[in-house]
């Protein structure tokens, strides 16, 4: 008896010591983050186009790359926006419940959304290519677009999936057709859908691969979608591979505000998730 | 006569079905159009050759994938080996154990390392793990390294997919019926026995999926690799040696080498190895999973 609550305690004790080194590493890395890239942050950093001499050291601030990261998300996100709402309502109530096609097509999702992210750049922009379209926020916004349309569509079917039939089944019920059901039905679904917008957004602002070759990079706001246009990780990547200290610095600001924005973005989802919660019950 | 309604809804419905059929082609559009892009290496070189082969001299025409591809291997085996324990225990103790109130304490902290984008993983493996590796860990085995290595980018990329395999297994343990792990408590049986003979042993297949998926995502990370692991075209011979992932391989160069043909095609070759490689990972884990799930549904 004794060894077995011995070994009771021990496993207890290496099961909550991983727990807590997973929790120390989280804090460990946003803590880096913030003690190296905080004294370099400033208000013209976030504020400013690189000035002249910015990659030696010089004044200037990285709100291209900010601008363009964000072009790039709102305009990808439409994309995806624009194919995952019907899709997920197709499979979630135009089919029949656990159908051969539907299943076929979380399947397909499944695979999609375990691409790596440079597979999906490799080929965006051999696409480009073959299209004939220069690396350009248009390229970006296609790349970054087709990275996180099977994201959004996952998690959004994963909410979609738990909402209690007796609504659909009521709108039914009444006559509605299935267009006019998923209309109502998508109320209902609103903060589940902001979650997955904002789990896809955070994932696609971050990512780095995806436009590396599709987006280009430039020291301007892009005005036109055939302009290049600068992102955020490529800035901090870039930034670091510098050897001027004052622009390595440089990159660990921009990597707090990339941080804050994945932060930001993080809590939010957790918020409007909890609230599809309360609205399911 | 058909009114306004019938019609909306006919039309809403194919293009439903267009989106689908669409979801399902992409997937194809991207092996295929990935595959033609590598063709013309393939006939150029045998792919026993490009496979095995450690000469890449990508100006001489010469295209030996095998450094790359033993970089891959080797960093995601590393990740793994640190991962597995980590998100097991974890996995158990917030399924088993906690209090919901940890739980729901242990749920942002997951979702949010599964969010950190992985220019900021780099950042920090840069600025922690790089240094701790030449000055600390790496002067008691070899007598130099610069830090950029193997050792960095399996580290690395294991606080990266620890997330996935919590959050996967966490799934895969909440399939196991309740009464299976009363029964087991009810019989005498203390938490840790009925973790190992009933939950673990009933979960197998799901941990064995979580891994695969986890390996398979390894093998595609970018950036936070590249900027740790040194990207040295050689084999390495141990976790002090820098190395040069497929993915890290294709980053670095591609863009670039528009005006040779045969190089393109080498990196697309690459591309299609990685595409290749990760579906057939990523399928058989997800199908695995899904009959977990399925099960648990029925019971």
């Amino acid at each position: 008896m004794r060894i077995i609550e011995y070994e009771e305690k021990v496993f207890k004790v290496i099961m909550i010591g991983a727990a807590m080194i997973i929790l120390g590493v989280l804090l460990y890395i946003i803590g880096t983050v913030f003690f190296k890239g905080l004294p370099s942050l400033s208000w013209d950093m976030i504020t400013k186009l690189p000035g002249g001499g910015f990659y030696l050291g010089k004044e200037g601030g990285i709100v291209n790359a900010i601008v363009g990261s964000i072009y790039i998300i709102i305009g990808s996100l439409v994309i995806s926006l624009i194919l995952s709402v019907p899709l997920v309502m197709y499979i979630n109530f135009f089919l029949a419940r656990d159908s051969m096609f539907s299943n076929i097509i979380r399947f397909a999702l499944d695979i999609l959304f375990g691409i790596p992210s440079i597979v999906y750049g490799a080929f965006g922009f051999a696409l480009m290519v073959y299209l004939g379209i220069r690396a350009s926020l248009f390229g970006g916004i296609i790349t970054v677009g087709m990275l996180i349309m099977p994201i959004m569509m996952r998690s959004f079917d994963e909410v979609t999936r738990l909402l209690p039939r007796d609504l659909p089944d009521a709108l039914l019920s009444l006559g509605a057709t299935k267009y006019e059901m998923s209309k109502v039905i998508l109320r209902q679904l609103m903060p589940g859908l902001v979650s997955a917008i904002l789990l896809a957004v955070g994932r696609g602002i971050g990512d780095a691969a995806t436009v590396l070759f599709t987006a280009g990079y430039t020291d301007n706001i892009p005005v036109s979608l055939n302009q290049p246009a600068a992102t955020l990780p490529l800035a901090i990547f870039f930034q670091l591979g510098s050897p001027v200290a004052e622009v390595q610095n440089r990159a660990y600001a921009s990597a707090v505000v990339l941080t804050v924005m994945i932060l930001i973005l993080s809590f939010s989802a957790r918020y409007f998730s909890s609230k599809f919660s309360k609205n399911k019950i | 006569m058909r009114s306004l309604r019938t019609v909306k809804e006919r039309i809403a419905r194919h293009f439903m079905l267009g989106i689908a059929i669409f979801t399902i082609l992409f997937l194809l559009v991207i092996g295929l159009s990935l595959f033609f892009k590598a063709l013309p290496v393939m006939k150029e070189k045998s792919l026993f050759v490009l496979l095995t082969s450690a000469n890449w001299k990508p100006f001489k025409g010469e295209f030996g994938f095998l450094p790359y591809i033993i970089s891959t291997f080797y960093v995601s085996l590393i990740a793994i080996i640190i991962a597995l324990p980590f998100s097991l225990l974890t996995g158990i103790y917030l399924n088993s154990y906690a209090s919901r109130k940890v739980r729901r304490f242990f749920e942002p902290v997951v979702d949010l390392l599964s969010g950190i984008p992985p220019v900021i993983y780099g950042v920090w493996g840069t600025l922690s793990i790089v240094p701790l590796i030449s000055n600390k860990i790496a002067p008691r085995f070899v007598e130099f390294s610069s830090g950029y290595t193997v050792l960095a980018g399996g580290v690395v990329l294991a606080v990266m997919i620890i997330p996935l395999m919590v959050s996967i297994m966490l799934e895969v343990f909440r399939s196991i019926p309740r009464e299976m792990t009363d029964a087991s408590l009810s019989m005498g049986a203390t938490r840790w026995q009925t973790v190992k003979k009933v939950i673990l042993r009933r979960s197998l297949p799901g941990i064995i999926a979580a891994t695969v998926l986890a390996l398979s995502r390894a093998f595609g990370e970018t950036m936070a690799v590249l900027m740790v692991c040194g990207n040295s075209p050689l084999i390495p011979h141990s976790i002090f040696d820098a190395c040069y992932p497929l993915p890290a391989l294709i980053a670095n160069n591609y863009g670039e080498m528009l005006s040779m043909p045969d190089y393109e095609s080498a990196l697309m070759f690459s591309a299609f190895l990685l595409f290749i490689i990760v579906i057939l990972f990523n399928g058989l884990s997800r199908i695995t999973l899904n009959q977990i799930e399925k099960r648990f549904q029925l019971s």
